[in-house]
């Protein structure tokens, strides 16, 4: 039971390594489909807060799929996600990073890099509507997530204070 | 294969080439730094701090981690380690990005769940997803804007968005269709 579940955990999660074109963020929405909808491994409400303890540990943005790991199979989970998000994407850079070089000028690398630009934005911006409707089941909680992009749009202030302010408006009972 | 063709292959060796050691530290601390976006600070350790790469191979090293599927940082410091180390450098500077993360996120996960039912700590995890949300519907709304209004990018993003956001069609099939539409418009209209 425990080894067939760190089976699919692996499969699926070393599927997504390879789809996870700009970062994990553009991630999300098809880890919330395989996950929340398919797999039924969490609710919502877990999802979203998987998604908020991985934004309040330090490091690259792709720990959600150590948190998704871990409730769903403990460290053992977390270990065998993160590994299967990480392996298969790394060799594959790696593999590719000798080659790469060769073609800097080529038109089609070109072509390449400005086709995927778009793509990646659209996925970004639906990581944002699908964590919108997990996380904001508040007008409050909706108001903190407005408040928080038309901050990062107008002023340089660090990420991180605008999470602590969140979190300070969560604890007040804002939300 | 040292990997000296790849896009870090630099200009001139910095004085000091890092260690397999020096590269594992080196990454741990931008992985224990990196609050709200870990690339800011890589950066500053691989090109202020440490002078492992110039700005521009800096960039270069980047732009080719955002092309390739997986965590962009994890990708750079593949990229970084294999350079300086070959694969075994490629190795230790990827653990040491990822390794305190992972267990901090891990106590944080832990005590969570320890501490799930007070009120305030249920709060601040919903404040924090929704501040989060916020920060990545920004990066979305900041990278749409690098797009400069030309017309077939908005709406192959468009079409994206629709496609998964409001459709839920899976990543695959949308990725099979529309890159390879993506890509081939800019082809053709990419001056050359």
């Amino acid at each position: 039971m425990i080894t067939s579940v760190l089976t699919e955990l692996a499969w699926q999660f070393s599927l997504l390594s390879f789809l996870a074109i700009g970062g994990v963020n553009a991630l999300i929405p098809e880890i919330h489909r395989r996950v929340v909808e398919m797999e039924h491994w969490m609710t919502d409400a877990d999802f979203a807060q998987a998604f908020a303890i991985a934004q309040a540990a330090p490091g690259p943005n792709m720990l959600i799929v150590s948190v998704i790991g871990w409730k769903v199979s403990g460290v053992l989970g977390a270990l065998v996600a993160t590994a299967a998000i990480c392996v298969p994407s790394s060799v594959l850079t790696f593999g590719i990073a000798h080659i790469w070089d060769r073609f800097r000028e080529a038109p089609l690398r070109v072509a390449i890099q400005h086709g995927l630009a778009p793509v990646t934005v659209g996925l970004v911006l639906a990581s944002g509507y699908i964590l919108a409707r997990t996380a904001d089941q508040t007008w409050a909680a909706l108001a903190i997530t407005g408040m928080t992009m038309a901050l990062t749009l107008a002023t340089r202030l660090h990420p991180l204070l605008l999470l602590v302010a969140g979190a300070a408006l969560g604890v007040a009972d804002f939300v | 294969m040292s990997g000296m063709n790849t896009p870090a292959a630099p200009t001139q060796q910095p004085v000091d080439a890092p260690t397999k050691r020096g590269l594992f530290l080196g990454f741990l601390m931008v992985g224990l730094q990196g609050f709200g976006g870990v690339l800011p600070f890589a950066r500053r350790m691989l090109v202020e701090q440490h002078r492992w790469l110039s700005e521009r191979e800096f960039t270069e090293v980047l732009s080719l981690s955002q092309f390739l599927p997986g965590p962009n940082i994890v990708n750079v410091s593949v990229i970084v380690g294999n350079r300086y180390r070959g694969p075994l450098g490629s190795v230790a500077a990827s653990l040491g990005l990822m390794l305190m993360p992972f267990v901090i996120v891990l106590i944080v996960a832990a005590l969570y769940a320890r501490f799930a039912d007070l009120q305030a700590v249920r709060g601040a995890t919903t404040g924090v997803s929704a501040a989060a949300t916020g920060l990545i519907i920004a990066t979305g709304l900041k990278m749409a804007q690098a797009l400069k209004g030309i017309p077939w990018q908005i709406v192959l993003c468009a079409l994206t968005f629709i496609a998964i956001a409001l459709l839920r069609l899976p990543l695959l099939w949308v990725l099979a269709v529309l890159a390879p539409i993506s890509i081939a418009i800019a082809w053709w209209t990419i001056p050359r």
